[in-house]
């Protein structure tokens, strides 16, 4: 992570020779370049699968993506379907879901944003400061399980534990005299549970980056501050916090990046019938009309909508990080 | 905020911090920091008790009687142990082919993954490759911003894919995030100078890679090779859209629609009354306690192995380049 933070700062040593090399290539006439490159065929093998797969899985759906402004048939395909423009930005703006749509993914993602992005960094400020190395080994281990269980499995555990009849948080609610609730089935329910079982199973994994960069600050500022008589609690807020600061900020700027595209799996499976209006957000809804209606440039649209929301909010952000000195992207 | 300049202005007023403060210091030092110690300890701890405890009930209930803990009588050990719910797993043909399908598509998918990415992640390395920028921005791009889901759709189904094999492992085989991981682990452990030794002796690039780079490259290939195999294993989206074929289906597909979609019928519900429905209703839950368990126990075990490999992974990400 903080590889990315590092490279922005750190140019001019390694620059320097790079450039002169590169003003040296451009100035050598075409055909010695060709030369260079064709001494070095064994290479663009060794690259090759891997520009295959971009080609064919990356860059010929991001051709297709012209879809959305036409009325895709199999028959002409991706270039020669009517075009249409706007039209189905238009009917989706326009449609009865897209503020319910929107509103649910916008909801998700800040509440993701606001309870599951900082939770991580506390835990690692925590784990950090333990005096037991087994303990410490111990938690990191422990947090970090759930990441390995799949998301099919947690929500299968969820509608286990969740069930109204028999799951084990009725029977505690029961148990202290209140009555079941259909967790699952209820709209209000899908985004507390979406966001603590996110946070179950995903915190302690972030945890790791963040106690790397920890472990990454040098430790005579700690002994420093506490000849100085420092608390720890001081030593988290003033040494701590602004030496993992760079890592912080890299990961929301691409938490950001992510934001309208995270945890679509998982609520696709949580998906009911019954918690449909807060579970339907831009993705679920482009699978629904996509691939289940076959509408193929209707969520198409939507799909490219939801890219280009996404893409903006990150260049925003980045843009607020640079204009803040803060580590960047690029 | 004035800790950070601190080691400056200290050694101006030695004399009068010395003698007198330091025992205030130490005590309220001391009390701060065993408040803070406490609050650490019990915040961690009950952390790992909301991490652990589900689980746990997980397993003391896959092992119960199901009437027990439909009852709400199941909270810290199991009660009437059977194994009925782990028969009934194993004598479901549907899991057996999920597990090997799932198996097929792990290997294969992870072959085909790490060996790609391994590949172009080395050319990527090389600075001495003439286009490498404009190649890596290609590979960059393609991580803000992608065709959607619909597109990547037609285009499998353009190439005949659908219900095959391929859409499962081919559709998501280089990550770039990965690609970038190897490259940077290659920039930072391959020493030009072995490059030129080799090259002296009249290796050329792809005995060099092959033999050299190859093996110098344990670790990395280590954790590629974890990397896919847990995110195979645990896949199931790529074979929900590609597949219609319901033999076809990985472990975790098979899973979904017996854990979520909530197929009762799979209990095996014959009887017409309502008891032996309930009843079979309540071995169905059984069984699916049982089915989580069984089904995320491999990786669990494999877990303080892989963890090694993982916090490595996360250092060479965290390499400075």
């Amino acid at each position: 992570m903080s590889r990315i933070a590092a490279g922005t700062t750190p140019a001019p040593p390694p620059a320097a020779p790079n450039r002169s090399t590169q003003r040296a290539t451009h100035r050598k006439p075409l055909p010695l370049r060709l030369k260079r490159a064709a001494r070095a065929w064994q290479l663009y093998v060794l690259l090759l699968p891997s520009l295959i797969y971009i080609a064919v899985f990356k860059y010929w759906p991001m051709y297709g993506v012209q879809i959305a402004f036409r009325n895709y048939n199999p028959v002409d395909g991706f270039t020669d379907s009517p075009w249409v423009g706007l039209a189905h930005f238009v009917r989706f703006v326009n449609s009865y879901q897209f503020g319910q749509v929107v509103g649910n993914t916008l909801w998700i993602a800040v509440l993701g944003l606001v309870v599951a992005f900082p939770i991580p960094i506390i835990l690692a400020l925590l784990v950090n400061q333990l005096q037991s190395e087994r303990f410490k080994k111990f938690t990191q281990t422990v947090l970090y399980s759930p990441a390995f269980i799949s998301t099919v499995v947690v929500v299968g555990i969820m509608f286990v534990l969740l069930s109204p009849r028999s799951g084990l948080v009725n029977n505690a609610i029961q148990l202290a005299g209140g009555e079941p609730v259909f967790f699952m089935g209820s709209a209000e329910w899908f985004r507390p549970i979406y966001v603590i079982s996110d946070v179950w199973q995903n915190a302690g994994f972030a945890m790791i980056v963040y106690l790397a960069a920890l472990s990454g600050i040098d430790p005579a500022l700690h002994d420093a501050a506490k000849v100085d008589g420092a608390s720890k609690l001081q030593r988290i807020r003033h040494i701590d916090l602004p030496g993992i600061m760079p890592v912080i900020t890299v990961l929301f700027i691409l938490a950001i990046g992510n934001l309208l595209n995270v945890g679509f799996e998982k609520a696709l499976l949580m998906q009911t019938n019954l918690n449909l209006p807060t579970s339907e957000i831009i993705q679920t809804y482009v699978y629904h009309a996509g691939l289940q209606q076959a509408q193929f440039s209707y969520s198409a649209a939507i799909g490219l909508f939801n890219s280009v929301l996404n893409l903006v909010l990150l260049l925003v952000f980045n843009t607020i990080a640079r204009r803040a000195n803060q580590a960047t992207l690029w | 905020m004035s800790l950070n300049t601190k080691p400056v202005p200290a050694p101006a007023t030695p004399a009068r911090q010395v003698p007198a403060p330091k025992r205030t210091f130490s005590f309220r030092d001391r009390w701060a920091d065993s408040a803070f110690n406490i609050a650490a300890v019990t915040i961690l701890t009950a952390s790992i008790i909301a991490v652990v405890y589900p689980l746990y009930f997980i397993v003391i209930a896959s092992i119960s009687d199901p009437n027990a803990v439909y009852e709400g009588k199941v909270w810290l050990f199991p009660s009437g142990v059977t194994l009925e719910g782990y028969q009934r797993i194993f004598a479901d043909s549907r899991i057996w082919n999920g597990l090997g399908n799932t198996v097929v598509y792990t290997v294969l998918g992870t072959a085909i993954s790490v060996t790609t990415i391994l590949f172009g992640a080395y050319a990527l390395s090389r600075k001495d490759m003439p286009g490498r920028k404009i190649l890596m921005l290609l590979f960059v791009i393609t991580m803000f911003f992608d065709g959607g889901l619909i597109t990547k759709y037609l285009v499998v189904r353009d190439l005949g894919m659908l219900d095959t094999v391929w859409a499962v492992v081919l559709p998501g085989a280089v990550g770039v995030w990965n690609l970038i991981i190897a490259r940077s682990f290659f920039e930072h452990t391959i020493p030009g100078e072995l490059r030129e030794a080799a090259q002296m002796d009249g290796a050329n690039d792809f005995t060099f890679f092959f033999r050299m780079v190859l093996p110098l490259s344990k670790p990395l290939i280590m954790l590629m090779v974890m990397v896919h195999v847990v995110a195979h294993w645990n896949s199931f989206f790529d074979a929900l859209i590609f597949l219609n074929d319901d033999t076809k289906y990985p472990l975790q597909l098979v899973l979904r629609n017996i854990l979520i979609q909530s197929d009762v019928s799979s209990a095996g519900t014959t009887g017409g009354d309502i008891e032996s429905y309930a009843a079979a209703q309540r071995i169905g839950e059984l069984t699916k306690y049982a089915m989580i368990v069984v089904s995320s126990l491999p990786l669990m075990i494999a877990l303080p192995f892989m963890q090694k490999h993982f916090t490595k992974g996360t250092m060479i990400g965290a390499v400075k380049s």
